[in-house]
């Protein structure tokens, strides 16, 4: 194995700003909110942070995916920074946070100031609703820059559900998992949503509710997808050892391979843990046929068996046997693109979830960001 | 091979940019055939076309015309309006084509929504917009 740089670094604190729809706020300070908040659980002051890591920063993409980029947040906040890095080109969005740990690990910085803020929901509203946001294709012409890889969606109004919904009918063939199945996602995450004050879809849904939802791509429904919202989550990657080591979070094990299945093998081939070690997932539920993928590739259940392990949602529920996404996951508590999980992993682990707290405090926990080829895994530890 | 059709949807689809790699690939269809990219040396198929083997690195790389025929690998029918001017709903497709190792990702047309399956035979079209021959598939008729 190579070295194990993971041991370098920790999580010495979180933060996390108002999340809501349509809050009509200026970005920066949903930034600011959770960056200081972050700073000071980190017992820090903006004086020690030397670094910052984000995802995408400040580049052009889809209207609200992106709040603010190193050079804003280190000009606002007056901060003194000897590395930063954004960008969208990542192992998924939490590869923000393998770029800090590369960084504390390498002597470049001390406390990394890392952090991912969206304001979708009110900058789409801005520009007239979701499709209208998203439309990739200006008077007859697919624009000629920003991602080239739209020329072969946009001809065929192909938008990004359509990419879930096609993995989704492939994998129900294949596999023969069913939508009551795929259900037990949304309604498990709505569960753990109701007792998470700061989510933003709390009322109980049944599988009717999901059943009768409406189609956006078959079969992917509306409670098949996450929710776009505003907000800002904020972590610091720190020396190991400079902080209150009470508070630490560890990382275990990162992957940050060009696939799901890929990351989590890396991710395995760096630790002596084991797929029954882990005791909650964070998964990425941007789609539900995301987190059913992620499921599989974290070796929580055999591939094509994730439909038995959703089955009735008990098994994944906060008191089952693998709770998923005990914040109520981008599902229910809205998409904060990886870092809302990595935040909620980071308050289980310190025993700090309140009424969502999994019984007998969590020793393990799982994160995954991104899908497809964009994406990184990590494992984990409870401070010690 | 066989030459397909050229059909008229009666509006236009978003027009994609023409550029040295993509060129060919986006205006194939101007004699009704298919074509895709494929490594002279080693017969690696690749889609969407790039200038070099990722198998084993050749740079000689030519489109190589085939059948047009394909199953559905995987399909879904979407609701929403991506673009200005598809009115949905309409199916999009991944489809794997008969003797090219490549899946496209595409539209099926000329079909009933809920009548489309996994492996469900269909062959491909083209619809013009600006300077391109997009490529569509609508089901094999017996």
């Amino acid at each position: 194995m190579s070295t194990h740089f993971e041991a370098s670094a920790v999580v010495s604190g979180i933060g996390m700003s108002q999340v809501g729809r349509r809050l009509e706020l200026d970005p920066w300070l949903l930034t600011t909110e959770a960056a200081l908040e972050a700073i000071f659980d980190a017992g820090l002051t903006t004086d020690d942070i030397d670094g910052i890591s984000t995802y995408p920063g400040a580049m052009w993409s889809t209207p609200g995916i992106t709040g603010a980029g190193c050079d804003d947040v280190r000009s606002m906040l007056g901060l003194r920074t000897k590395w930063h890095s954004g960008g969208g080109e990542r192992p998924g969005q939490l590869g923000a946070v393998i770029d800090a740990m590369l960084a504390v690990h390498a002597g470049l910085a001390n406390h990394v100031l890392c952090f991912r803020t969206v304001w979708e929901s009110t900058a789409q509203q801005y520009l007239g609703g979701r499709s209208a946001a998203l439309n990739k294709a200006a008077n007859g012409k697919i624009l000629p820059f920003g991602r080239e890889l739209d020329q072969w969606t946009a001809p065929y109004g192909i938008g990004y559900p359509s990419h879930g919904a096609l993995r989704m009918q492939r994998y129900m063939t294949e596999s023969g998992a069913t939508r009551e199945q795929f259900a037990q996602l949304a309604l498990v995450s709505r569960a753990n949503a109701a007792l998470n004050p700061n989510a933003i879809h709390r009322d109980p849904m049944t599988v009717d509710d999901y059943l009768d939802s409406r189609m956006i791509s078959d079969p992917l429904c509306l409670f098949d997808c996450d929710v776009p919202v505003d907000g800002s989550v904020a972590v610091i990657v720190s020396q190991a050892g400079t902080t209150d080591s009470s508070r630490a979070v560890s990382f275990q094990a990162i992957g940050s391979a060009a696939g799901v299945n890929e990351s989590c093998s890396m991710m395995w081939s760096r630790t002596d843990l084991r797929p029954p070690d882990i005791d909650i997932a964070e998964i990425y539920d941007g789609f539900t046929i995301y987190a059913v993928e992620w499921i599989e590739a974290l070796g929580l259940c055999a591939k094509f068996e994730a439909g038995a392990l959703l089955e009735g949602g008990a098994r994944i529920s906060l008191n089952g046997e693998i709770p998923v996404s005990t914040n109520g996951g981008q599902l229910s508590a809205g998409r904060l693109h990886g870092f809302g999980s990595f935040h909620e992993a980071c308050l289980q682990l310190r025993g700090e979830a309140a009424e969502r707290q999994v019984p007998r405090t969590p020793q393990i926990a799982a994160v995954t960001s991104g899908a497809e080829q964009f994406s990184s895994a990590l494992l984990l530890g409870a401070p010690r | 091979m066989s030459t397909h059709s050229i059909v008229n949807e009666g509006f236009l689809r978003p027009e994609p940019p023409l550029t040295p790699r993509t060129k060919e690939f986006w205006t194939s269809g101007h004699d009704g055939v298919l074509r895709i990219a494929q490594c002279d040396d080693c017969g690696q198929w690749m889609h969407p076309p790039q200038p070099v083997c990722r198998s084993c690195q050749s740079r000689s790389i030519s489109s190589t015309a085939v059948a047009g025929t394909g199953t559905v690998f995987s399909y879904t029918v979407n609701r929403y309006q991506w673009s200005p001017t598809i009115e949905p709903p309409y199916v999009i497709a991944e489809v794997a084509l008969d003797d090219a190792d490549v899946v496209l990702m595409t539209a099926l047309i000329d079909c009933e929504i809920h009548a489309v399956s996994i492996g469900m035979p269909v062959d491909v079209c083209f619809a013009i917009s600006g300077d391109t021959f997009i490529p569509l598939f609508r089901p094999v008729t017996p």
